[in-house]
This record gives C-alpha cells, sequence and structure tokens, in this order.
C-alpha cells in the first residue's frame, strides 16, 4: 500500500507540476513537451486505479498521436521570443480583467450547478463485475451493448470532421506532375520504344 | 523489518534480477545485431565484412562500442541543450522498456500484464519522440528535415500497425501477449492471417526505419538526418535504440504470427528443445529477412512512402479487419 501512495504522490506532483510548466514556459516546444510528460503521468495514474486499458489507450492516442501533430506544428512556427515579452505590462490590464470575467462566469456556474438524483444510479447500474473479467472486456461489454448508439454517434462526428478537414485542405494545383501507377503499368514496350537494325558501317 | 523484506525487498531485488538480465542479453543481441548485418550485407555484395578484430572479426562491435565512447561529445552551438540531451536517453530508454512485457517462453516475462500488446504499441509509438526532438533540437535543416519525414512515417505506418493488432486480437480474444501465443498451438497465425503477416512485417521496416524506407536518414539527401549532430556516447544511444527497436519489432512479428515460443511441431523432438531457443530463432529469422531487404532493396521516394502507407495498407488492413471478423462470425470461431 506504502509503494502505491507513494507512486500516486509522484505521477500527480509530477502531472501538476509539468501542467504548470505547459502555461509557464517561455519556449512553445517545451511547453507541448510538458504538456507530454502530464499526460504520461496521467497515464501513470489510470494503471494506479486499474484501468489499464484506458491507460494504455491514453498513450497510443494523445501522445503518440495528437501531441506529434502539436509538436510538429508548434516547431514549424517562427516566433521571436524577445518580440513576444515586449509589451507584456500594456496588456496586462486587459488581459487580467478578461481572466477575471472568466474566473466569474466559472464561479456562478459551478455555484448553480445542480447533479441530477439519477446520476448516480445511471453512473454505477451497468458495471459488470470486474473481478470476473478483465476492464478492457468489461468496456468492451458496456460500449458495444447498452452505449452502442453513442458510441456509433461519436464515430460519425469523428467521421464527419475528418471529411470537413479533408475538403477544407484540399485543392488542386495546376501543373503538378503526378505519378499515377496505373498509367506506369499499363505502359508497353511497343508504344514508347523501336529496334531499328542499324547495318553495321553506316551507324553514327 | 521481515515482513518489509518479503513484502517489498525480494520481489523488488528479483524484479531488478530480471531486468538485468533480459537486458544483458538484448544488448549483447543488439551487438551481435550490427555484427550480423555488416557479414550478412558484406556476403551478399561478395566482400567478407569485418573480418580483423577477433576471430572472423566477432570482436568489431565492441571495439565500435570503445570508438564511440572515447570520442568527443559535441554541443552545437544554437542547440537546445536540455531537449538535445534527452532525446537520445529517451529513444534508448524506450527500446529497452517494451521488453518489460515480451514472453521469452511459457511464463518467462517479467511483467505480465493484461494489455500487454497495447503496451508495446504505446511504446512503438512513443519513439517518434526521441527523433523528433532530437532533429527540433539540433537546430540544423539536415536534422529537421529527416526528424520531420521520420515523424510522419513513423504515425503514417503505425495506423496499418494497430489494424493487423486488432486482426490478430479478434483471432484470439485477449490482448495478452501470452495468451496471444498460446492461441497459436493449433497453428501458427501466419497462415491464416498471410496478408497481415506480410503487412505488419513492411510496416515494422518502416516503423524502425529501415532500408527501403530509411528516408529519415538518407545519406545521400540528408547527410544523416535527425542524428546528424550527434557524436560520441549521445549517437551510440541512438544507434543502440534503433537496433533495439528492430529486435522488438522482430520479437512481437514472432509472438503475433509465428508463434513466439511454441515448437513449429508438437512432437519429439521439436518439443525437446525449449522455447526460448525457438524464440530466439525466430526473431533471428525475421532480423535476417531486415537485413535481407536491406541489402537487396533501393530506397523508396517519399511519396511512394505515403502512398504505399496511405491508399494501400490503409484500405487493404481495414478491410482484412472486417474479413476476419466475418469469417469468425460465420464460422463461429470466436473465441470466448
Amino acid at each position: 500500500m506504502i509503494i502505491q501512495a507513494l507512486a500516486f504522490y509522484l505521477f500527480a506532483i509530477v502531472a501538476v507540476a509539468s501542467g504548470a510548466m505547459v502555461i509557464s514556459s517561455r519556449n512553445p516546444v517545451h511547453s507541448v513537451l510538458f504538456l507530454i510528460l502530464a499526460f504520461f503521468n496521467s497515464a501513470g495514474l489510470f494503471v494506479l486505479l486499474g484501468a489499464e486499458f484506458l491507460a494504455m489507450i491514453l498513450v497510443v492516442v494523445y501522445v503518440g498521436a495528437v501531441a506529434v501533430l502539436f509538436l510538429f506544428v508548434v516547431m514549424m512556427l517562427d516566433i521571436n521570443f524577445s518580440e513576444m515579452r515586449e509589451g507584456f505590462l500594456q496588456y496586462l490590464p486587459i488581459g487580467g480583467a478578461i481572466g477575471l470575467v472568466l474566473l466569474a462566469e466559472l464561479v456562478l456556474i459551478f455555484g448553480s450547478w445542480v447533479v441530477s438524483p439519477e446520476a448516480g444510479e445511471v453512473a454505477v447500474s451497468p458495471t459488470p463485475p470486474l473481478g470476473e473479467m478483465s476492464n478492457t472486456a468489461a468496456l468492451g461489454q458496456l460500449i458495444y451493448t447498452d452505449f452502442i448508439y453513442l458510441f456509433q454517434a461519436a464515430g460519425l462526428v469523428l467521421l464527419v470532421a475528418m471529411i470537413g478537414a479533408i475538403v477544407l485542405t484540399l485543392r488542386k494545383r495546376e501543373g503538378v506532375k503526378r505519378q499515377v501507377i496505373a498509367d506506369q503499368v499499363s505502359r508497353r514496350p511497343g508504344d514508347v520504344l523501336e529496334i531499328k537494325k542499324v547495318p553495321s558501317g553506316s551507324g553514327g | 523489518m521481515a515482513e518489509f523484506w518479503t513484502g517489498y525487498g525480494l520481489p523488488t531485488l528479483i524484479i531488478l534480477a530480471q531486468i538485468l538480465g533480459v537486458v544483458i542479453v538484448v544488448l549483447i543481441a543488439m551487438a551481435y545485431l550490427t555484427y550480423a548485418e555488416r557479414k550478412v550485407i558484406g556476403f551478399m555484395q561478395l566482400r567478407l565484412g569485418p573480418n580483423v578484430v577477433g576471430p572472423f572479426g566477432l570482436l568489431q562491435p565492441f571495439a565500435d562500442a570503445l570508438k564511440l565512447m572515447l570520442k568527443e561529445t559535441v554541443l552545437p552551438t544554437g542547440a537546445n541543450r536540455g531537449v538535445f540531451m534527452i532525446a537520445p536517453v529517451i529513444t534508448f530508454s524506450l527500446a529497452l522498456v517494451a521488453w518489460a512485457v515480451i514472453p521469452f517462453d511459457d511464463g518467462w516475462v517479467i511483467a505480465d500484464i493484461n494489455v500487454g500488446i497495447l503496451y508495446l504499441f504505446a511504446i512503438s509509438s512513443l519513439s517518434v519522440y526521441g527523433i523528433i526532438m532530437a532533429g527540433w533540437a539540433s537546430n540544423s535543416k539536415y536534422a529537421f528535415l529527416g526528424a520531420l519525414r521520420s515523424a510522419a512515417q513513423m504515425v503514417s505506418y503505425e495506423v496499418s500497425i494497430g489494424f493487423v493488432i486488432v486482426t490478430v486480437l479478434l483471432a484470439v480474444g485477449s490482448l495478452n501477449l501470452s495468451d496471444i501465443v498460446r492461441a497459436q498451438e493449433r497453428v501458427w497465425f501466419f497462415i491464416p492471417l498471410f496478408p497481415m503477416f506480410i503487412i505488419f512485417l513492411v510496416s515494422a521496416l518502416a516503423e524502425t526505419n529501415r532500408a527501403p524506407f530509411d528516408l529519415p536518414e538518407a545519406e545521400a539527401e540528408l547527410v544523416s538526418g535527425y542524428n546528424v549532430e550527434y557524436s560520441s556516447i549521445t549517437f551510440a544511444l541512438f544507434f543502440l535504440g534503433e537496433y533495439i527497436s528492430m529486435i522488438v519489432m522482430s520479437a512481437m512479428t514472432s509472438i503475433l504470427f509465428l508463434g513466439g515460443w511454441l515448437p513449429p511441431f508438437a512432437f519429439a523432438p521439436f518439443t525437446w528443445v525449449p522455447g526460448v531457443v525457438w524464440f530466439a530463432l525466430k526473431i533471428a529469422f525475421i532480423l535476417f529477412v531486415f537485413l535481407w531487404v536491406r541489402a537487396t532493396l533501393p530506397r523508396y521516394r517519399y511519396d511512394q512512402l505515403m502512398r504505399l502507407g496511405w491508399k494501400v495498407f490503409l484500405p487493404f488492413s481495414l478491410l482484412w479487419v472486417v474479413v476476419t471478423a466475418g469469417a469468425l462470425i460465420a464460422f463461429d470461431w470466436l473465441p470466448t
């Protein structure tokens, strides 16, 4: 138990500290790297909870795919750090005011939050007994039976977003040579080659 | 105190000893993989390969390691020091931690976790960070270009590796690596899932940045790619990481498709040979294929690589997931 508690505090402290570093570090690439560290430690917390499937999916999806794209974009940015720090004091009042307004709004929302009386039942009712099966199987049984429509709807939303992104970024440029594999495969020697017999002595 | 010893002290010592044993074996295997690579390619090109240091050049890997360690570590000006130094460490340690879940024989595994295959997948998808951090922190255009190519390539081929793993999991019904091997007692999966075996093998080449997909380090155009600014021990760590991840991918292939520690036929004399030997032989065979491909095929062009990944492998592996699932349902072969 001691080891588990120590591991929890280690993961939790590193996660919170790297979360703080994400917003406070000057270099945006360092921010993304700290974000990755935060994801990683959250995965560690999931493992401690016994949700190893969620932990692995968190690492595969967020760290292995999403954060790589973040890193790609951030590395491509051409940022002048000294320019960025200029005018910090000038914008401080406006930024601070916006932050205060947002904070007040959040406090108002969470202050008037009412938890539905059925929420507790909904959360506990369909969980299969975890002693009998691994949590991967339990999760699969829930997602593909009770929540199949929600799951499919989430998939459809992602599909629409993907098609939208492709439609927005796809453009046809003129004058670009592209490789068409079918054309190359269907090309026959007779179309492009001609063998000429050159009698000896009359060549070249 | 005695309780603490039996509860924590002894298990910790045993785990440490296991880790040390695996790491030593892996490092020696890696050293002789570099030797084997030079010898195999040498013989394929009618040369002798290394034959000076030790008998048959067998001590060559150690001479190389010593040479690398004695060189000077250079930090380029304008390099981002912290990230520059961490990148090779990440590459090397990620390649080593993957061995925690690999079963060498029935029960010979350090951590027999439920989601072993997902763990391996996660670790292999993380290895892109070592490369991309190295390329960015070097503050050099060749290194950066190599890192960008590598990241794009690894992310692309991970998708089809994911689908291949899904197909195998459908046939096994468990994410545990030992269970995956045990499910192949009747027939190794490379027979019923042959197309996926080929896709996995090719994707493994791309995932480990090996020829013919070694664009990230394409010597002819990018000097040496992401590791061009690295020298001495930092370069050695990249080199070690790359070769160890090759061995990891081979181990993964033999667990998923070639029946891990299982003998080819379940009767004597095949059953007399210990399982770990069969496992090592299968890994060695896949590694030989890696080297064979390198000596045989020219490098792919970047657009061809992307076309193969996204337009050929992705649709085909997706189709094969559907076909496998359909066949399992239709013939009622689903594992319970």
